[in-house]
C-alpha cells in the first residue's frame, strides 16, 4: 500500500460564474520513505496540488488515499488532526511567529495535539529538537534575531516536533542564498536517509529538485511524468 | 489545547504588543473605573443623603393619644388623657427598634424679657432626648438641661434663634431670665439655627424646657388643653406625689403603706398625662418595626383587649421616607445607565482592536491551522485574548476607581463607601464584555481559510 495515492484529482476555482480548472485529473502515488519533488513553472498547479496533499484544501473531485484512508471525505477537525499528527510543513517564508522565541515556535504544534505533553515536557522536547538542528544556543532568540538559514532550521524543527512520517516543503529554499540553500537541502536529505521520513518538496528549480529521488513534472494542471515510483520517471541524482 | 496553555498563549500574544493592549483596555479601565468610583461615591452620597433626610425627621414617630368622647361628642385627636411619661420610658426600654423617645407637653403663652415680649410657635416641655430625636446637634451656646432638671421641675429653658433675636437683640441670653406665664425661667442654652421646616414653619421659634416645669408651672393643670395660652397658674405642691413615684430620689411625703392598705384604699394619685411622645427609629428601614413594637407596648400598658381600638395613634413621615427611597433608586439607575454606556464604548474598542489583530495576524492563524489548530482552537484563543484584555482592564479599573474615590474622599471630604457588590459586578461585566465583543473577531478568525491565510500579505 503506497503512503499516498491520488486518483484523478480535479480542482477548479470559481471566479464569478467561471470555473477555472487548476488541476485536471491528477493521479500519482508516493511510497513510504520516498523523497519526491513536485516541479513546474508558476501557475502550473503544483502549489494547489501540495495544498491538497497537505490536507489544507479539498479536491473538487477525485480520491485521495493517505495511509489507506480516504482523506478528502474527512471533516475539517479530522483533517486538522491529521495535519498535526502525520504531516510537517516547511514554508518558503518560514512563517515563524514574530516576537516569539525559537523554543516556543517549535513547541507550538504540540499544544494542538490530542495529548498535550505538558508545558515542561513540551519545552524539553522543543529544546531537544532545536539542538538537533544546531540551534542549541539560540533557544530564546526571536525570529528577527536569526538569519534566514537559522529561521528555516527552526521551521524544520517545528515541522518535525510531532514526529510526522511525512514532510511537506513548499519552496523551502526560495528565500535563502545558495550556500544556506545547500545546507537546508542536505538537511532534508539527511532526514530522509537517516530517519526514513517521506519528503514531498515543491520547487520550480531543477537544481533543488535534483536533491530528491524522484521528480514529478506538472504542467498546466496535469502530470507530465514521474507520477509513479519507477514508472518511467527519471531518477534524481 | 488546555485552558492554561490557551490563557498563556493569549497573554503572550498581548505582551507582543503591550502598548496597543494597554490602549485597548483603556476603554474598559475608564469604564470600570468610572463605575466603581461612581458607585462608591454614590453609595457614600446616598448614605449622607439618608442622614440628611433623617435629620429632617424621616425617622421620627409621633405618638399621640386618641380622641376622647363624652356622650357622643368627640373632642378630636389628642384629647384623650391616656399617654403618660412612663409610656415614653417603657417605649425606650422595651422597643429595640426605637433609638430614643421623649415625652412632650405643649404650651402656648407669652415669653417676656425686660420690655420685650413674644409668643413663640412652639413651647415644648420635654426631656433632653428631644434634641437627639429632632437632630438639633450641638447647642449654639450653653448646655442642655439635665435629667435632674426634669426630675425636679427646675425653671430652666433653651431658646431658639428667633427668640434670641426678638427678645435679646443679639446679646447672649445665657444666664438671663425670661418669664413664661409669670414664671421666671433661666436660659441655659441656645439652639443652633435650623430654619423653616418642610411646611414653612419657623423651627427656630421655639422654647424648650423640662416637661415637668411646663406642665406643672406653666400650663398648670393636666386637664387644661395645651393650646390654651391662658391656663391657670399651677402649684407645684399638689404634684409632688406623682413626681416622686416617677423620678425616685426625692423623699416621700407620706409613710409607706402596706400591700393591704394599698388594696383597700387606693391612693387617688394624680394622673400625669402628656400631650405626645416623640420617638425616633434606629433607621428609616426600621420605622415599620418600631411602629409595631410601640403599638404592642402601649396596648399592653393601656390594657387594651384584642379587638378593641387603640387609644393612641402613631404617625410617621411616610412621604419623606418615600422621597428618600425614590431618590436613592433614581441615583442608582442613573449610575447604572452611565456604567452601561461606558462599558459598551469600551467593548466596541475591544472589538475594533481584536478585528485589527485578527487581520494583522492572518498569517499566524493560517500557520496555526496548518500545524493542526482546529477552528475551535483559534476561536478560543482570540476569545480568551479579548477576555484577558477585559479582565486586566477591569482589574486596573477597580484600582483606578477605588483610588479615585479614595482621593475624592481625602481631598473633597465627600463621603464614600467601598462597595464589594460593585467590584464583583465590574469583574463579571468586564468578562462578559470581553466575551460579547470578542466573539465576532474570534469567530471571523476561526473561519479563515488556511491557504488564503498563509498567503496573506
Amino acid at each position: 500500500m503506497p503512503l499516498i495515492e491520488l486518483r484523478d484529482i480535479c480542482k477548479s476555482y470559481q471566479l464569478g460564474d467561471l470555473a477555472v480548472p487548476v488541476l485536471r485529473g491528477v493521479s500519482l502515488t508516493v511510497e513510504r520513505g520516498e523523497s519526491v519533488s513536485l516541479m513546474g513553472s508558476s501557475g502550473s498547479g503544483k502549489s494547489t496540488l501540495m495544498n491538497i496533499l497537505g490536507c489544507l484544501d479539498r479536491p473538487t473531485s477525485g480520491e485521495y488515499w493517505f495511509e489507506g484512508q480516504e482523506v478528502s471525505l474527512l471533516s475539517a477537525d479530522e483533517r486538522a488532526r491529521l495535519r498535526n499528527q502525520r504531516f510537517g510543513f516547511v514554508f518558503q517564508s518560514f512563517n515563524l511567529l514574530p516576537r516569539t522565541s525559537a523554543l516556543e515556535n517549535v513547541a507550538m504544534p504540540l499544544a494542538y495535539g490530542a495529548d498535550h505533553p505538558g508545558e515542561h515536557e513540551a519545552r524539553k522536547r522543543a529544546a531537544e529538537m532545536l539542538r538537533r538542528f544546531g540551534l542549541g544556543d539560540r533557544l530564546d532568540h526571536e525570529p528577527s534575531q536569526l538569519s534566514g538559514g537559522q529561521q528555516q532550521r527552526v521551521a524544520i524543527a517545528r515541522a518535525l516536533i510531532n514526529r510526522p512520517p511525512l514532510l511537506f516543503a513548499d519552496e523551502p529554499t526560495g528565500n535563502l542564498d545558495s550556500r544556506t540553500s545547500e545546507e537546508v537541502l542536505r538537511m532534508f536529505e539527511q532526514l530522509h536517509r537517516e530517519e526514513g521520513i517521506t519528503i514531498i518538496m515543491v520547487t520550480h528549480d531543477a537544481k533543488v529538485a535534483r536533491h530528491t529521488q524522484r521528480v514529478i513534472h506538472i504542467e498546466d494542471g496535469q502530470i507530465m511524468d514521474g507520477a509513479f515510483a519507477g514508472g518511467g520517471g527519471e531518477e534524481g541524482s | 489545547m488546555s485552558v492554561y496553555t490557551t490563557a498563556r498563549t493569549a497573554f503572550r500574544a498581548l505582551c507582543r504588543n503591550p502598548m496597543r493592549a494597554m490602549l485597548t483596555t483603556l476603554g474598559i479601565v475608564i469604564g470600570v473605573g468610572a463605575v466603581i468610583a461612581m458607585m462608591e461615591i454614590g453609595t457614600g452620597s446616598s448614605a449622607a443623603l439618608e442622614k440628611t433626610i433623617a435629620s429632617m425627621g424621616a425617622n421620627v414617630l409621633v405618638i399621640r393619644p386618641g380622641a376622647a368622647s363624652s356622650g357622643g361628642v368627640t373632642f378630636g385627636a389628642g384629647s384623650a388623657t391616656t399617654l403618660t411619661p412612663e409610656d415614653s420610658e417603657a417605649i425606650l426600654r422595651e422597643c429595640p427598634a426605637v433609638k430614643n423617645a421623649a415625652p412632650m407637653v405643649r404650651a402656648r403663652t407669652q415669653v417676656v424679657y425686660g420690655g420685650r415680649n413674644w409668643i413663640p410657635t412652639y413651647i415644648y416641655g420635654t426631656t433632653v432626648a428631644y434634641l437627639d430625636i429632632q437632630n438639633w446637634g450641638e447647642l449654639a451656646e450653653g448646655e442642655p438641661f439635665s435629667d435632674r432638671d426634669v426630675m425636679n421641675g427646675n425653671k430652666v429653658c433653651i431658646l431658639g434663634q428667633t427668640l434670641v433675636r426678638e427678645l435679646f437683640e443679639g446679646e447672649s441670653p445665657i444666664g438671663k431670665e425670661v418669664r413664661l406665664q409669670n414664671v421666671a425661667f433661666r436660659v441655659v442654652g441656645v439652639l443652633p439655627a435650623k430654619g423653616a421646616n418642610m411646611m414653612g414653619l419657623d423651627q427656630d421659634d421655639i422654647v424648650l424646657a423640662p416637661w415637668t416645669s411646663i406642665k406643672y408651672r406653666v400650663t398648670g393643670s393636666s386637664l387644661t388643653t395645651s393650646q390654651s395660652s391662658t391656663g391657670s397658674k399651677g402649684s407645684t405642691s399638689e404634684t409632688v406625689n406623682t413626681l416622686s413615684t416617677l423620678y425616685p430620689g426625692g423623699e416621700s411625703l407620706y409613710p409607706e403603706r402596706s400591700a393591704l392598705q394599698e388594696a383597700n384604699q387606693p391612693m387617688p394619685v394624680r394622673f400625669a398625662n402628656i400631650d405626645q411622645i416623640m420617638a425616633s427609629a434606629r433607621s428609616a428601614a426600621e420605622i415599620e418595626t418600631a411602629i409595631d413594637q410601640i403599638t404592642a407596648v402601649l396596648r399592653e400598658r393601656h390594657r387594651i383587649r384584642s379587638g378593641e381600638a387603640d387609644d393612641f395613634n402613631i404617625r410617621d413621615l411616610t412621604e419623606v421616607t418615600k422621597m428618600l427611597s425614590s431618590t436613592t433608586t433614581l441615583m442608582t439607575n442613573l449610575l447604572l445607565a452611565v456604567a452601561m454606556i461606558s462599558l459598551v464604548v469600551g467593548g466596541v474598542g475591544i472589538m475594533n482592536i481584536m478585528l485589527v489583530s485578527v487581520t494583522e495576524r492572518t498569517r499566524e492563524i493560517g500557520l496555526r491551522m496548518a500545524v493542526g489548530a482546529r477552528g475551535s482552537d483559534i476561536l478560543r484563543q482570540f476569545l480568551v485574548e479579548a477576555v484577558v484584555l477585559c479582565l486586566v482592564g477591569g482589574a486596573l479599573g477597580i484600582l483606578l476607581g477605588h483610588g479615585g474615590s479614595m482621593l475624592v474622599s481625602l481631598v473633597l471630604r465627600w463621603p464614600v463607601a467601598t462597595s464589594p457588590v460593585a467590584i464583583a459586578t465590574a469583574v463579571l461585566v468586564s468578562a462578559s464584555v470581553g466575551i460579547l465583543f470578542g466573539f465576532y473577531p474570534a469567530w471571523k478568525a476561526s473561519k479563515l481559510d488556511p491557504i488564503e491565510a498563509l498567503r496573506y500579505e
